[in-house]
């Protein structure tokens, strides 16, 4: 089974280097970004095949050290 | 005083700290991050400055979930002394001895230079040699500096008083200026600058030298 986890800083929590980007984007002449928020994006193969199970273990994950929850948001999906 | 200083694959700042405590009369250990215990009788653990595991994930994020790392949160439960200076700041966050976190510097840039720092609370063995409002010049290189924390969690630090330092120009962002902060008991101090590259008279200042006297005479009993 594998698992996509998508990591995002929190709203309101500024992000410099997805205002980099938006700036970047202005200047190639690509208008009308109001807004860039970067994240990342974390696949793990997993051996585990009871989904339920496995949602359980990738949150611990997610909290112990994949995401910085003072800042950031965490989603799982399954694919 | 017997000091501890943890080694992490890519810290660089290990050995200047460790220079520093021992000219400060500490008896020095350097620890390898895979061991698990630390030494009998430390009664200070320092986390030196770097790039821990290559800054990968989050900076300090892998160093704050190593083995030695669990020895460290247990020194600090029990009222041992910790210094985070720089990379190890960013550890003491991660781990969650000390609130907030640090982001990238808003400017996007790695800041290397001598920076103002001003003392914000003599009321902890760091900083209790120096005067209040005391204007330090100490350097920092960072790029991951930026201070960020929640309102709620802001108010606290200002209404216990424990915020140790802050800059004179706030060049990484940081909120109310952030550049070290104390834990609850006072005995946990992360700092983003750098006092152990500021000890010798032959460094381009020695103003972070009193930090390490102060520590030496104001130390309690763990």
């Amino acid at each position: 089974m594998k698992a996509r986890v998508h990591i995002m800083l929190k709203n309101g929590v500024l992000d410099p280097q997805g205002e980099a980007v938006r700036h970047a984007l202005g200047t190639l002449g690509f208008e009308g970004v109001e807004g860039v928020r970067q994240g990342k994006v974390i696949e793990l193969d997993l051996i585990e095949t009871d989904r339920a199970a496995a949602e359980k273990r990738v949150g611990e994950m997610c909290e112990k050290l994949l995401a910085n929850t003072v800042i950031e948001t965490y989603h799982v999906e399954f694919i | 005083m017997r000091a501890a200083v943890i080694v992490f694959p890519g810290s660089n700042c290990d050995r200047d700290l460790a220079v520093a405590f021992k000219a400060a009369g500490a008896e020095v250990t350097m620890v390898w991050h895979k061991d698990t215990t630390l030494p009998d009788g430390i009664d200070i653990v320092g986390l030196p400055g770097g790039f821990s595991f290559g800054d990968y994930l989050r900076c300090g994020a892998i160093a704050a979930n190593s083995p030695i790392c669990r020895s460290v949160i247990a020194h600090a439960e029990r009222g041992g002394y910790v210094l985070g200076i720089c990379n190890g700041f960013q550890i003491l966050t991660e781990t969650g001895l000390l609130p907030g976190t640090l982001l990238r510097n808003v400017q996007l840039k790695f800041i290397s230079k001598t920076m103002g720092l001003q003392i914000g609370s003599t009321d902890s063995a760091f900083t209790a040699d120096y005067c209040a409002d005391q204007i330090l010049q100490i350097p920092v290189a960072h790029h991951d500096g930026n201070y960020t924390a929640d309102a709620q969690v802001m108010a606290r630090l200002i209404g216990d008083d424990r915020i140790a330092f802050t800059y004179v120009d706030n060049l990484n962002g940081s909120d109310g200026s952030v550049a070290g902060i104390l834990s609850q008991n006072r005995r946990i101090l992360g700092m983003m600058p750098h006092p152990e590259r500021a000890f010798d008279p032959q460094h381009h200042s020695a103003d972070g030298q009193r930090l390490f006297a102060s520590l030496m005479s104001q130390m309690a009993p763990v």
